[in-house]
């Protein structure tokens, strides 16, 4: 006869927040390739939509929240278990305020109205990318609870930083020479500040995934 | 020296064998002075067998045999010419099953100093009991009925009056061999609650089949599997990271 197989609610369980961390993946991709397609595009509508849609992020955060109190509250969860429930419960925060900084960009395409754009974008479309190339390594990297992964992940976010100084250094020296233009630079500047500071909060990913694997935690990026 | 870091008792390589079965193999540990040490894993993986060894209670066991050191204050309690009722006066036990005397509450708490000659006359004898009633928790729940058949008290009371036992013969160290497991869960949670207060005086080695009970009241915990020792350590990396995945297995419940 086969062996029962132990904590199979536990298991199962894990594993519907796991589904929910990657419909929420998806969803924060999402607001970010359409944050930023708004503003290429100076599509208003699409930038009304990232928003509106913001409070589906929201609501699965709250939703594996719960389920994660509960996992605890009912099954104490120990060790490896418990390292993956408390690391998803700082991922869905993370990923929660990243739909944020995606909803900054698109009410920054509001605020721009149909003023044209200060400059052909170049950058900012790159950090839109590389955002979203983290995002999902780092996702791959809790699925596979590889610490060397998640580690690369935060290299990445060099890669982040040094474009976001190219895109400053540009804007401030436009700025410098033609003061009128300091509001649409000071709009690009906002919109690019949220790109880098989702790839801050990849970074914290990183760090729950290496904490998962390990046991060990420890900052990744100072 | 004495404190949380001094070694109370140190095993060093212990094998237990019940005639040619190995029960216990090459097992070493420190446990540490007045801290709480649990000892887990699955039934017949060696932890009663090997808390029973820190004071001689399987010497009686028919085909017994023993091997190594258990050192308490650094002298080997399997030396030649130890007083065994000595050492289980310093190394007290308090069982599964609460076993009170068929005596009054006073009477169960009393035999032991009354035996062992440990007072002077009534009113030090009066003294002890109440001191050792207080310390296991139990004296304001009996103090105006000392002449009550401890079989009366409720088995959560019966147990500390157990504890208080061990205590009036003024041990050093007490071992529990899953002392709650008769228990209720507010009986439980107030042996627990002594045991937080008892660790303030005295070392405190507990076997539990209760994880999340190991979890709550030890500070260090250690998983015995197979005779051996697998893994022992602070509770607290014990039951989040583990080194052994033995450990982890059992812990998380995948095993045992």
């Amino acid at each position: 006869m086969a062996r029962p197989r132990l904590r199979s609610t536990l298991d199962r369980e894990i594993g519907e927040i796991n589904d929910d961390l990657l419909r929420m993946h998806k969803l924060v991709d999402q607001a970010i390739v359409r944050s930023v397609d708004s503003l290429t595009r100076r599509d208003q509508a699409t930038a009304q939509q990232v928003i509106d849609e913001d409070i589906q992020i929201n609501d699965l955060r709250y939703k594996i929240e719960e389920a994660c109190l509960a996992l605890i509250a009912t099954q104490q969860p120990a060790a490896g278990d418990l390292r993956s429930i408390i690391a998803a419960m700082h991922m869905v925060v993370e990923m929660e305020r990243m739909g944020d900084h995606a909803t900054g960009i698109a009410k920054t395409v509001i605020r721009m109205g149909d003023e044209p754009l200060l400059k052909p974008l170049v950058d900012i479309p790159r950090m839109a990318e590389l955002a979203r190339e983290m995002l999902r390594q780092s996702l791959a990297a809790y699925a596979g609870r590889d610490a060397a992964k998640a580690r690369a992940v935060a290299d990445l976010d060099d890669q982040m930083d040094g474009l976001y100084k190219a895109v400053f250094s540009e804007l401030v020296e436009i700025m410098s020479h033609t003061p009128d233009s300091a509001a649409r630079a000071t709009y690009l500047l906002w919109c690019a500040h949220n790109l880098e500071r989702i790839a801050d909060r990849v970074t914290n990913i990183a760090e729950r995934v290496v904490f998962i694997a390990t046991g060990d935690m420890q900052e990744l990026n100072d | 020296m004495a404190g949380a870091d001094h070694p109370k008792i140190e095993v060093q390589e212990l094998n237990f064998y019940y005639g040619s079965f190995q029960a216990l193999e090459n097992v070493s540990m420190e446990i540490h002075e007045r801290q709480i040490t649990a000892l887990i894993g699955p039934s017949g993986c060696g932890k009663t067998t090997f808390l029973r060894c820190l004071n001689r209670m399987n010497d009686d066991i028919p085909g017994a045999r023993v091997e190594g050191k258990v050192l308490i204050e650094g002298e080997d309690v399997y030396e030649q010419g130890v007083d065994v009722v000595e050492l289980r006066r310093r190394v007290g036990m308090v069982f599964q099953k609460p076993n009170p005397f068929p005596q009054s509450v006073f009477d169960n708490v009393a035999f032991g100093p009354r035996v062992l000659g440990l007072t002077n006359g009534r009113t030090d004898l009066n003294e002890l009991v109440e001191r050792s009633l207080t310390r296991a928790a139990l004296w304001e729940e009996v103090k105006d009925d000392l002449a009550k058949e401890a079989l009366g008290l409720s088995l959560g009371e019966q147990q500390r009056l157990c504890i208080a036992r061990v205590l009036a013969v003024e041990p050093e160290i007490i071992l529990m061999d899953e002392p709650c497991s008769a228990l209720d869960p507010i009986a439980t949670a107030k042996i627990e609650e002594l045991m937080r207060q008892l660790r303030e005086r005295y070392t405190i080695v507990i076997v539990t089949h209760n994880m999340q009970q190991a979890a709550r009241v030890s500070d260090r915990t250690g998983l015995f599997w197979l005779g051996k020792l697998v893994e022992f350590d602070e509770a607290a990396r014990i039951f989040t990271r583990p080194t052994q995945q033995l450990t982890e297995d059992y812990i998380t419940g995948r095993m045992g």
